[in-house]
């Protein structure tokens, strides 16, 4: 990320950083286009659509009725076209009913055309959590798309990093899920101005170490983070890896670290059972089982539905507490050690609500 | 005649996919395609051998791909329901009911945004239009007076399915209306009148003026998938099948071309059309399969 050099001054909220893609995007390329519900709604999609709608036109900003199925289906016939649409859910949830369109056509086009077809396609879905969205305004249900070949999924962490995929994403010939959490929208970073592009290539590591893995998604990644700093200060070295792009899977990274640490292990904001973790610990043990010298362990939702009440929610999340915890465990760190790691990270949270987002993520990261 | 091939020979287990035969419907194909222009773009469904060849498919790939072959015109990937041609403005079909209605749509939206003055074609069933994503389409088409025809092929049946059992009895073009969408509705078995019809609606898209939803009546006269004849199993009656028999498209345009037509030249172009087919079949034949390595090609652009 050479570009962020440059700007090293510039402190803005991802969700800025993901209307400045849209805006680079949309001025460099009259074929982009795209498709929202309430493109002149205030709240303008947590900002991340505010001003575009007057700025670009309703030619370019459209309007979008209450209708997924169709709006997919319709992007995907524009861009077979020529067109390079951008859709955007205002949650996961409503795209579901979408799912026919972009399990048989978005992801299928290209292959079953034999290589006629292209779908340049960018779909953007926010996941998360918050202030009692509850079990169907707050799933987090990014493995779904990761199963199907010919979808591209990413899933940013960091501002800079969302608006260089961003404009990466609207540039790739293929349909790109883009999976945003909405309390990352409220996280800033460094960001810088202009043009430029991240590759959507696969994992990064975010914090270097070298005694343990940690894995994760997205908001996943900045609660690795705040762990990974308490944890340092007590002598552990946690080398955290931001996912970034769930599929294609590039395990490279993850598994060159893994040959280090010999630990694994993995923290999504989705559910457990049949997840991201799943996924990135199989192929660890399938590839690097005799570099590991512990049993890998996976963090992220328990086996039920997300329910409103702040009552109902503590602990189903997975955070920087529980992340400090697994790794002292797996590394059979001394009590003492601990409770210094702990009573640190329970201090900074003392005050804090579980339902909205955690000031910590207020970079800059 | 080149689907009574298919049936002919599909015994033979070398058309190893599902085939939906269009056999009795060819007028719609052929006169929807006729008013369009080579440019113009169409859309199908799972019974789309008569759409592909009315736009000019070529023949030698659509046997090629029913028969799994490399030289199909998508590689062997995806058999008879997922012809296509781009040349000839055959875009893609579509065998997931009404999928291939928004795909339509948006490539409409391409056109109206580009200014090509081109207009696309949604050859849908009269199950389709029970799909929820039919109505999504509608909506949008109308509200943005897209380059579309939404032509609806009405042979009464889904699957083994009658249409009193799945709609209510009205005119299916009210549920056109009801989004505002211009109506048409005409015998889909009268070549003319399908031109005739279909032309008025290509005019009316290409000046910008929206989508029509043309209705047309008609048949098919072999079972829903497969090669053979179905009325004796209980669906249907023989009686129906046959009052449809004497509205056979083809037998109704040879009347009207009359004494137009003489013997001589129908001759000699049922013959030449027999070559052609003989020659497709036996270039699919001959035609390698593709490499295995080959199937996880394409997944990414
Ligand atoms: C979404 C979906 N549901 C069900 C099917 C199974 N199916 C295949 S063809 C067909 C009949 C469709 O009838 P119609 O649209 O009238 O077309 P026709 O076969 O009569 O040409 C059905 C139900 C399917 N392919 N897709
Ligand atoms: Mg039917």
């Amino acid at each position: 990320m050479t570009a962020q050099a440059v700007s090293q001054e510039r402190i803005i909220t991802l969700a800025d950083a993901i209307r400045e893609g849209l805006i680079e995007s949309f001025a460099r390329d009259d074929r982009t286009f795209m498709f929202a519900q309430g493109v002149d709604d205030p709240a303008s999609m947590w900002g991340t659509i505010k001003g575009i709608a007057k700025r670009f036109g309703e030619d370019r900003i459209i309007e979008m009725p209450v209708a997924e199925n169709g709006a997919v289906g319709i992007a995907v016939g524009a861009a077979l076209n020529g067109q390079r649409p951008v859709i955007g859910f205002h949650r996961v949830e409503f795209a579901l009913l979408a799912l026919e369109q972009i399990v048989n056509n978005a992801a299928k086009s290209h292959y079953i055309s034999n290589g006629q077809h292209k779908v340049p396609l960018v779909i953007r879905m926010v996941i998360g959590r918050g202030w009692g969205q509850g079990p169907e305004h707050s799933q987090s249900l990014e493995p779904i798309f990761s199963y199907f070949p010919g979808l591209k999924v990413v899933m940013p962490a960091f501002a800079a990093d969302a608006k260089g995929m961003l404009i990466s994403a609207i540039e790739d010939d293929n349909p790109v899920i883009f999976i945003e959490h909405r309390f990352l929208h409220y996280a800033t970073g460094h960001v810088p101005e202009g043009y430029y592009k991240n590759p959507l290539d696969g994992p990064r590591v975010v914090r270097e170490g070298k005694d343990v893995t940690i894995v994760a998604t997205a908001h996943a990644v900045l609660e690795a983070i705040r762990a990974a700093d308490v944890l340092r200060d007590i002598g552990c070295s946690v080398e955290v890896i931001d996912m970034r792009v769930l599929r294609p899977l590039n395990m490279a990274t993850i598994q060159a670290s893994v040959k280090k640490s010999g630990h694994l292990i993995t923290v999504d904001t989705g559910f457990v059972m049949y997840g991201i973790g799943a996924e990135v610990v199989a192929a660890v043990v399938g590839q690097n089982f005799s570099a590991l010298k512990a049993a890998p362990v996976r963090l992220g939702l328990p086996d039920h539905p997300t329910p409103s009440s702040r009552g109902l929610v503590v602990g189903v999340y997975p955070d920087s507490l529980r992340i400090t915890r697994e790794v002292g465990k797996m590394l059979g760190i001394g009590d003492d050690k601990m409770q210094l790691a702990l009573a640190s990270l329970e201090e900074q949270r003392k005050n804090l609500p579980i339902d909205a987002p955690d000031p910590f993520f207020k970079g800059p990261f | 005649m080149v689907e009574e091939a298919i049936a002919e020979h599909y015994g033979e287990g070398e058309m190893r996919c599902p085939v939906h035969l269009s056999i009795g419907q060819e007028a719609a194909a052929v006169g929807v395609c006729d008013a369009l222009a080579l440019t113009d773009k169409i859309y199908s469904t799972h019974r789309c051998h008569a759409h592909y060849l009315a736009k000019g498919g070529d023949l030698n790939r659509m046997f090629a791909e029913i028969c799994g072959k490399a030289a199909g015109c998508i590689g062997g990937r995806g058999g008879s329901m997922h012809l296509m041609d781009l040349e000839k403005g055959m875009m893609a079909s579509i065998p997931i009911v009404a999928s291939s209605i928004p795909i339509a749509t948006g490539s409409a939206l391409a056109d109206k945004r580009m200014r090509s003055g081109k207009v696309t074609v949604a050859f849908i069933g009269d199950a389709s239009i029970e799909e929820g994503v039919f109505h999504e389409s509608a909506n949008f088409a109308v509200l943005h007076r897209l380059p579309i025809v939404f032509v609806c092929e009405n042979n009464l049946y889904s699957v083994y399915t009658p249409l009193r059992q799945r709609q209510p009895d009205r005119p299916l073009t009210n549920v056109a209306l009801a989004h505002g969408m211009r109506a048409a509705h005409g015998d889909g078995n009268n070549l003319e009148e399908t031109y005739r019809l279909m032309s008025d609606a290509v005019a009316h898209a290409r000046c910008g003026n929206g989508p029509t939803f043309l209705l047309l009546d008609t048949y098919r006269w072999r079972e829903h998938c497969g090669p053979n004849f179905d009325n004796r199993i209980g669906y249907r009656t023989e009686a129906e099948y046959l009052q449809w028999e004497t509205r056979c498209p083809i037998r109704a345009l040879h009347k009207k071309l009359g004494s137009g037509l003489a013997p001589q030249r129908e001759k000699a172009m049922v013959e030449a059309i027999t070559v052609e087919i003989e020659s497709a079949r036996a270039f699919a034949r001959a035609a390698p399969l593709p490499e295995p390595a080959q199937a996880s090609q394409f997944v990414y652009a």
